[in-house]
């Protein structure tokens, strides 16, 4: 049978900050409508990783494909167009805009400037934001500023400005830090369902709560990647254990 | 009735509505600039028609600075080229009709910001806020440099217009009907500004004074949003630079350069940016105070310092201006989407509601 085509192919990254190489030939593979965790010690380069895909960095070495296309020049902006979604490590809200506002603000970024101005498109959104807001347990806080809420809604706020946009790849930054084992937990029930819709990259240190909602892990280790597949393959290698858990 | 709207229902049922100061500034402003010229001399009128003018430079930087976060010490540059280029038609071409001079203050406005944020804003990487101010500040100064040495533009003396505005072949004097004339072109200037920032365009200027990094990841072009705005806001200071021009009979290098660009972040500061209303405030209570102060026998020789202790007591103290007195800054960012944001928790435990309305309902 023929194998599908990745949706996502880093092949050879490499990413140099000054003399720190925080990134070395790097190749990672994601299929469609797969949850696949990035971990690793810290300063392993996971987010270093996850910002190259995004393209908050641009790689020294190496191409990222996404969908087909080489996106490794492709500014921020076109990657979020052409699909692809980042939830940042340090929450990136508005916090002087609403919960609303900012589902708002994230949903219509593909409309066109006299959209805009006109306002043409707020009415038709409405549905789709309340319906994201109630999936998020967001519901009673809409109409609150964002900066008000606490940390762990900040950060489900965050997750749906990115799920409401039906992004193909969903980068997630540390989703659940600095969220109590409770909130944790609801994030991975809130997760789950995502996977009939896209596909994910987590950035996690919580190894049970990743290895609980991903398909596949990649293990990296000083800017290189260790080892990636299976949840269990990963569980069962030996130089993870050697490598990984003992420092995590 | 659908899951939906019984959340939005709940949402009307539960939070307390808060009383919005702006929208009652703004009809009292109104009100008072439409019965004022019925009530004061025609030299008051005249004085109080040039605030207006300034009052449309001050919202053109404050669409910059206080909505887009566009730090612009310029906005003078494109005021001046307005006024210039209607001087210029008058002089060189005998033409001041009213309906030229709209458009022509309007379009060299354009053009002018158009060239300054193509060579400020649209560069590869997003520019820092210092540069951009340094950048506009030096562009005014370069301006006023240039048509201070340049004959054919008056030189330092600047350039005298002897013809009044006309429309038709009907004389405008600054005046009464040159007053309403201004005010009304101030009233649509303020609601088509109004109308940007309160859609959902305005929105994406709320998130790029907020958080202008993220807005980039949600996939928004950010540099072409401010230029869009820059370009609008030097549209309306080349708009006022050109009635200024002809309602002072006269414009100079002072009105092109860091002078009147400093002022325009003054009237904003002072009335309270982040709000259209604020800078306008601003205008009329600065010029309002130097007016009053440079009538004063025992003053008349230190009024601008005066003015100067007052301005900065309001800018050291009060940062969110004259308006802060009466607007909070949650109203002044406001909502853009059809749930509007409250100032006031719920009112009564949600839950509670919500298990009302689920009794009811079976």
């Amino acid at each position: 049978m023929k194998k599908k085509m990745p949706l996502l192919e880093v092949n050879q990254v490499s990413k140099y900050f000054g003399v720190l190489k925080a990134l070395d030939s790097v190749d990672i593979s994601v299929q469609e409508n797969t949850f696949h965790g990035l971990i690793g010690p810290n300063g392993s380069g996971k987010s270093t990783l996850l910002k190259a895909i995004a393209g908050e960095h641009y790689p020294d070495q190496g191409n990222i494909n996404f969908n087909g296309n080489d996106i490794t020049k492709h500014s921020p902006e076109l990657r979020a167009q052409n699909g692809l979604n980042l939830k940042f490590q340090i929450t990136a809200i508005f916090p002087e805009l609403s919960v609303y506002d900012n589902i708002l603000l994230s949903l219509q970024s593909s409309e066109s400037f006299w959209k805009l101005v006109l306002s043409k498109s707020r009415a038709s959104f409405h549905d789709r934001i309340m319906d994201t807001l109630a999936r998020f347990k967001l519901v009673d806080r809409a109409s609150s500023l964002a900066g008000e809420l606490s940390h762990g809604l900040q950060q489900w706020l965050e997750i749906a400005m990115a799920v409401i946009r039906k992004p193909k790849l969903l980068l997630l930054d540390e989703p659940t830090g600095g969220m109590s084992p409770e909130e944790r937990r609801a994030t991975g029930e809130l997760l789950l369902p995502i996977k009939k819709e896209c596909t994910l990259i987590i950035v996690e240190h919580d190894l049970e709560w990743i290895k609980d909602i991903c398909d596949n892990l990649t293990v990296l280790d000083q800017g290189k990647v260790l080892d990636d597949g299976t949840v269990k393959h990963i569980e069962a290698s030996q130089s993870v254990k050697e490598v990984y858990t003992s420092r995590v | 009735m659908s899951q939906i709207e019984n959340k939005t229902n709940l949402f009307d049922t539960t939070f307390k509505k808060p009383v919005r100061a702006i929208p009652i500034v703004e009809i009292f402003l109104l009100i008072l600039l439409i019965i004022i010229p019925l009530f004061v001399g025609d030299y008051l009128t005249v004085i109080i028609t040039r605030m207006l003018i300034l009052g449309l430079l001050a919202i053109s930087f404050e669409l910059c600075w206080g909505y887009s976060g566009i730090m612009s010490f310029g906005q003078g540059l494109f005021f001046g080229m307005g006024g210039y280029a209607v001087a210029l038609f008058a002089n060189k071409a005998d033409f001041v009709q009213l309906w030229g001079v709209i458009p022509i203050g309007l379009i060299v406005g354009m053009c002018a910001s158009f060239l300054v944020a193509w060579l400020l804003l649209l560069g590869k990487r997003p520019p820092e806020l210092i540069f951009v101010a340094l950048g506009t500040l030096t562009f005014a100064y370069a301006a006023e440099r240039l048509v201070a040495g340049w004959y054919w533009v008056g030189g330092g003396n600047g350039m005298s217009i002897y013809e009044y505005l006309k429309i038709g072949s009907f004389e405008v004097e600054p005046g009464r009907l040159f007053y309403y004339i201004v005010a009304a072109i101030l009233l649509l200037v303020y609601l088509a500004s109004r109308l940007v920032v309160r859609s959902q365009f305005g929105l994406v200027l709320a998130g790029t004074r907020q958080n202008e990094k993220r807005l980039a990841f949600l996939g928004y072009k950010v540099q072409k949003f401010k230029a869009l705005v820059f370009c609008f806001a030097g549209a309306i200071a080349g708009l006022g630079g050109g009635l200024y021009a002809h309602h002072e009979g006269f414009i100079g290098p002072g009105n092109v350069g860091i002078g009147i660009s400093t002022m325009a972040v003054l009237y904003a500061l002072f009335g309270g940016a982040g709000s259209l209303i604020g800078p306008i405030l601003g205008v009329l209570a600065i010029e309002s105070i130097a007016f009053t102060l440079s009538d004063i026998d025992s003053v008349r020789g230190y009024w601008p310092i005066f003015l100067g202790v007052i301005l900065l007591a309001v800018v050291t103290f009060k940062q969110d201006g004259l308006l802060g007195f009466v607007v909070t800054q949650r109203e002044r960012i406001g909502s853009f989407g059809i749930i509007k944001s409250t100032e006031s928790e719920p009112l009564k435990n949600l839950q509670s509601l919500k298990n009302e309305k689920k009794d009811a309902s079976s």
